[in-house]
């Protein structure tokens, strides 16, 4: 794996240089508007990581996943994920800081954290997307939009834990 | 919303310490906050700016270019009589995008997409309803962000989730997908009886 995302850094590069592109000026306009993106995300971040913080730290979160415990335990999904599964559709720098909650919390290369990454990274802030698009042509959604989008996220839910077992032991 | 949402959090948060007795947590949780929340932007800052600088490269090379002609066919089969060309190259070009995970192309070209939508049926039909989907169920190559905060994390191999992220989110879209079809052509079932 690690060897493949060096391998398409390479074949970018590559196919770059046969077609004549500036690499190093492309390059650099790329990280410039990311870093941009990152930089305006950091006021968001510091809000909703105190927030976020502060509910785990009093043991709300515990009560939480404590109350979903029946469900979280029959689908064999870590109870450390429950706060992400709840923040991820509505918010994605919210959801970034339940990540960053529950990778602090457990050790990176733990069954939870994969589980929580692997959550992540199949899902999208759907609640957000839905609004941004149907915003943008001033239409109403049907309410199948919102079904089928949620029971896809849900979906994601359930078969992280399996692919992480699967492919990770 | 959010609003809401985040004072509910405050409040819960709150009345559970006063309970459970965690106020002394709950109060160095408010000074570590900002200061947890800087370190995440600088992990965030290092692994987007690297991969945007890479797909940056890419696209222009004509790697973007490239990956839409690819899947420009197989797209076709998930949408119901599409003939507009247009609409299939918006749709191609945002779920390419979507792939590589620039989502500042991303969402310009669906807006696109979705206007050209709206224009067919008022966005109203199982197209648009595909279309979100391909949207939401967040389809992508590379998990940029994720595995940059696993790396700065300590993670061993912070790339070791690629495959059971792909191989979750396509799940997430075929069931998505086959909830689509049922609730549409009964739809289109009952409209079909009216008509008669």
């Amino acid at each position: 794996m690690n060897l493949l995302m060096a391998f398409i850094v390479a074949v970018v590069f590559v196919v770059a240089l046969i077609k004549k592109v500036d690499i190093f000026d492309a390059f650099c306009d790329g990280a410039k508007e990311n870093l941009k993106t990152a930089a305006s995300l950091c006021p968001t971040l510091i809000l909703l990581v105190t927030v976020i913080k502060m509910f785990t730290e009093s043991g709300a979160s515990d009560v939480l996943s404590e109350f979903l415990k029946p469900v979280t335990s029959f689908l064999g999904f870590p109870e450390e994920c429950t706060s992400l599964m709840l923040v991820r559709p509505i918010s994605g720098s919210g959801s970034l800081a339940v990540l960053d909650e529950i990778l602090s919390s457990s050790p990176a290369d733990s069954f939870a954290a994969r589980v929580a990454c692997v959550m992540m990274g199949a899902t999208e802030t759907t609640l957000y997307t839905i609004a941004v698009y149907f915003a943008a042509v001033k239409a109403k959604p049907q309410i199948g939009v919102f079904i089928s989008s949620f029971s896809a996220d849900i979906a994601g839910f359930i078969i992280a834990p399996l692919t992480v077992r699967l492919f990770l032991g | 919303m959010l609003n809401i949402f985040i004072t509910i959090l405050v409040l819960m948060s709150i009345v559970l310490s006063i309970i459970a007795g965690t106020s002394q947590s709950l109060s160095t949780a408010i000074l570590e906050g900002a200061n947890e929340a800087i370190s995440l932007g600088l992990s965030l800052a290092a692994s987007m700016a690297l991969w945007g600088g890479i797909i940056n490269v890419a696209e222009r090379a004509g790697i973007v270019s490239f990956l839409t002609k690819l899947i420009k066919k197989p797209l076709r089969l998930l949408f119901d009589n599409i003939n507009d060309e247009q609409v299939l190259s918006f749709i191609s070009l945002n779920v390419s995008a979507n792939l590589l995970g620039i989502g500042n192309a991303a969402t310009p070209l669906g807006i696109k997409a979705m206007k050209e939508l709206n224009k067919i049926d008022g966005c109203s039909g199982k197209n648009t309803a595909m279309f979100i989907l391909l949207n939401t169920a967040s389809i992508q190559l590379i998990p940029i962000t994720v595995s940059g905060m696993r790396l700065s994390h300590g993670a061993q191999q912070p790339w070791d989730c690629t495959i059971p992220t792909i191989i979750t989110s396509l799940a997430a879209f075929i069931t998505g997908s086959i909830i689509i079809n049922a609730i549409y052509s009964k739809i289109e079932h009952k409209i079909r009886r009216k008509v008669r």
